[in-house]
Parts: C-alpha cells; sequence; structure tokens
C-alpha cells in the first residue's frame, strides 16, 4: 500500500472515528455479489449506486467507502459508512482474465491491482466494526477463504452477519452455509433482485446492536 | 515431477507467525506440495494470504491451502477439554493442512472430513 496509502487509511479512520460511524464491511471471496449487495443498500436507502459489477472475477480492486447510509427498520434507525472491499483470494492468475476477452497488457494490470485489493482488504479488517460476509450459496461454503476471514473476525470480536447470495438460481444451497457456519446467522437473499432483503436489513440492527 | 514435502509441526511450533509463513511460502515457490502437520492460526492464514499477494507474478500465480480440523470430531465433553488443554500447551498441532502453488494444484476438496486434491495431470484425465 506503500507510505501514502497508510497515511490515507489512518486519515479516514481518523475522520470516521470523530463521526462516530459505525463501519460495516462486505467481506468475502470473488464473485460472491459484495458490490452487487453494496448497490442494492446504496440504492434503496440513498438513490445511488455505489461501484460497478462484473462476470469477470475482481472487478472491485480498491476500498470503496459510501459514508452516512441510514436504513430504517420498524421504527429503528441505523447509520453506517459502508466498505465494499475487494474479493479476497489464495490466487490470482491473469491468464484467467485472458481467458475471459481481456487483452494480456489488461490483464496483467488487473492481476496486479488484485493483488493489491487483497492486501488492502486483510489490512481493513482491523477498522471494521461489524461484517457481513457475502458468499455465493451455489458455491462450496468450505474454502479456507471463508474460514480464514471468519476467524479472523473471530480473533478481533467483530460481530459478523452471513449472507448467503444468488438464491434466486437453482444451484444455491442456503443449508449448506448454515451447516458450515452453525455458530452464525445466515440470511439468504439475491442482492440482484432485492429477494429477502429486508429481512437483511433487520439483521443488520442485530450485528450493530441497534 | 510432483514433490511432496512433510513437514512435522516441531519444525514450526517454535516460530514466531512471520517466520512460520515465510518458511512455508518459500517452500511453495520451490513448487513443493506442502503437508503440514497441525493447523495454523486464521491471523497465520490472512498473514499467509497477503505475504502470497505480494510474491504473485507471471509465474507465481499463487496458492492453495486446505486442512483438516480433527478437533471437531471430538464429541465428548471430557474429550474436548483434553484437547483445548493439549492445543494450549502444544499449540495446534492436531490436524493436517495441505499448501501448494496454484500452478500445480487446481482444486483441493473438503467434504468436510476428507480432503481431496487435483492437479493439472489429474483434471485432465478426468476430462
Amino acid at each position: 500500500m506503500g507510505i501514502f496509502g497508510n497515511f490515507l487509511r489512518k486519515f479516514l479512520k481518523a475522520l470516521f472515528a470523530k463521526k462516530g460511524n459505525v463501519k460495516l464491511g462486505l467481506y468475502g471471496p470473488p464473485n460472491g455479489g459484495k458490490t452487487t449487495l453494496a448497490n442494492k443498500i446504496t440504492m434503496d436507502w440513498l438513490g445511488e449506486e455505489m461501484g460497478s459489477v462484473s462476470p469477470i472475477a475482481h472487478e472491485t480492486r480498491e476500498i470503496q467507502i459510501k459514508e452516512q447510509v441510514t436504513i430504517k427498520s420498524k421504527g429503528k434507525e441505523l447509520t453506517f459508512s459502508l466498505v465494499d472491499t475487494p474479493g479476497i483470494a489464495t490466487k490470482i492468475d491473469f491468464e484467467e482474465f485472458i481467458k475471459s476477452g481481456m487483452e494480456e497488457k489488461e490483464a496483467k494490470s488487473r492481476a496486479k491491482e488484485a493483488t493489491k485489493g487483497v492486501i488492502d482488504a486483510i489490512k481493513w479488517l482491523d477498522d471494521m466494526d461489524a461484517v457481513v460476509i457475502v458468499l455465493d450459496a451455489t458455491k462450496d461454503p468450505y474454502s479456507q477463504v471463508n474460514i480464514t476471514i471468519i476467524g479472523n473476525l473471530e480473533a478481533r470480536k467483530i460481530p459478523v452477519l452471513i449472507v448467503a447470495n444468488k438464491i434466486d438460481l437453482k444451484k444455491a444451497d442456503i443449508k449448506k452455509v448454515q451447516a458450515a457456519f452453525p455458530q452464525y446467522d445466515v440470511i439468504g437473499i439475491s442482492a440482484k433482485y432485492g429477494t429477502n432483503v429486508d429481512n437483511f436489513y433487520e439483521s443488520l440492527f442485530k450485528i450493530t446492536n441497534k | 515431477m510432483l514433490t511432496l514435502q512433510f513437514i512435522p509441526y516441531s519444525e514450526i511450533g517454535s516460530l514466531n507467525s512471520d517466520k512460520k509463513v515465510q518458511k512455508l511460502l518459500r517452500v511453495v515457490q520451490e513448487e513443493k506440495i506442502i503437508l503440514l502437520e497441525g493447523r495454523l492460526a486464521s491471523t497465520e492464514k490472512s498473514e499467509l494470504i497477503r505475504k502470497t499477494m505480494e510474491e504473485i507474478d507471471e509465474k507465481f500465480k499463487g496458492i492453495e491451502i486446505e486442512e483438516l480440523d480433527l478437533d471437531k470430531k471430538d464429541k465428548a465433553f471430557l474429550e474436548k477439554i483434553k484437547t483445548v488443554l493439549i492445543n494450549f500447551i502444544m499449540g495446534s498441532r492436531r490436524g493436517l493442512t495441505i499448501i501448494g502453488p496454484a500452478s500445480i494444484i487446481k482444486e483441493i476438496k473438503k467434504d468436510p472430513d476428507k480432503i481431496q486434491l487435483f492437479t493439472e495431470e489429474s483434471r485432465k484425465r478426468r476430462k
């Protein structure tokens, strides 16, 4: 991240601390739907999107922050800064991007940015007040990336909500996600179509103790 | 040629997290698959991912990692207490961790009590 990056991170952290904001992080492996969910939240409550989405992995390669998001549910109000993070992966192969139709130069640049994004996402774990783990419910939940993220949050005593996303797809299996992480609340949603997001919003009050 | 390297817990148990991660990553970058006795802490795994990202280039594509947690199988309460005490004294030496270069390991499946590892060659044969 470099000296400037660290300075920027500390500056943003200090800025948030001043405003007394809750920092709500969206974490998970690439292509789980973090930015789709971030866009759903910001569209619902601010009327604007947060970031671009793509079927090619590692579309989000920088931390994205949307401040002062206020959600309301059953007469309660919750204000937080929404932090959308790059997907955490153990491998990044520029050749996979080429297979998706990218030019070699663009693919290499995307891979380089993606590695930096993963490093930043891990660094920012310490700064979160609560985290929503966004998993693709059609994929195997027992991956080491998922277990590592959750283990780190547990070690830091940061509240966690697990979202089993993409329940609109036939292969989605919420029960498998629940079985993998029985100690956490798991909410099945479709961020793309807005299915069950009301329950998701209600759960945010629970994990932030509001 | 596929090379497996067994690393007993005694070889890394006394190292601090930084040295442990450095040692494991060095072996993986030699294109060897590590069979590690025991499990890494979550913070060590995130450090391993972070360091891996710093090392990625056109040749080194990253790692695959999976582990078996044998402690979860101890169902009796007294047995669990015993396990916690052993782990507290000796570290997480129970279980098994597989770490290898992503260029060789194409897929690791966990089911969740068994691990299946597929290399580039085995994947071609399956097709």
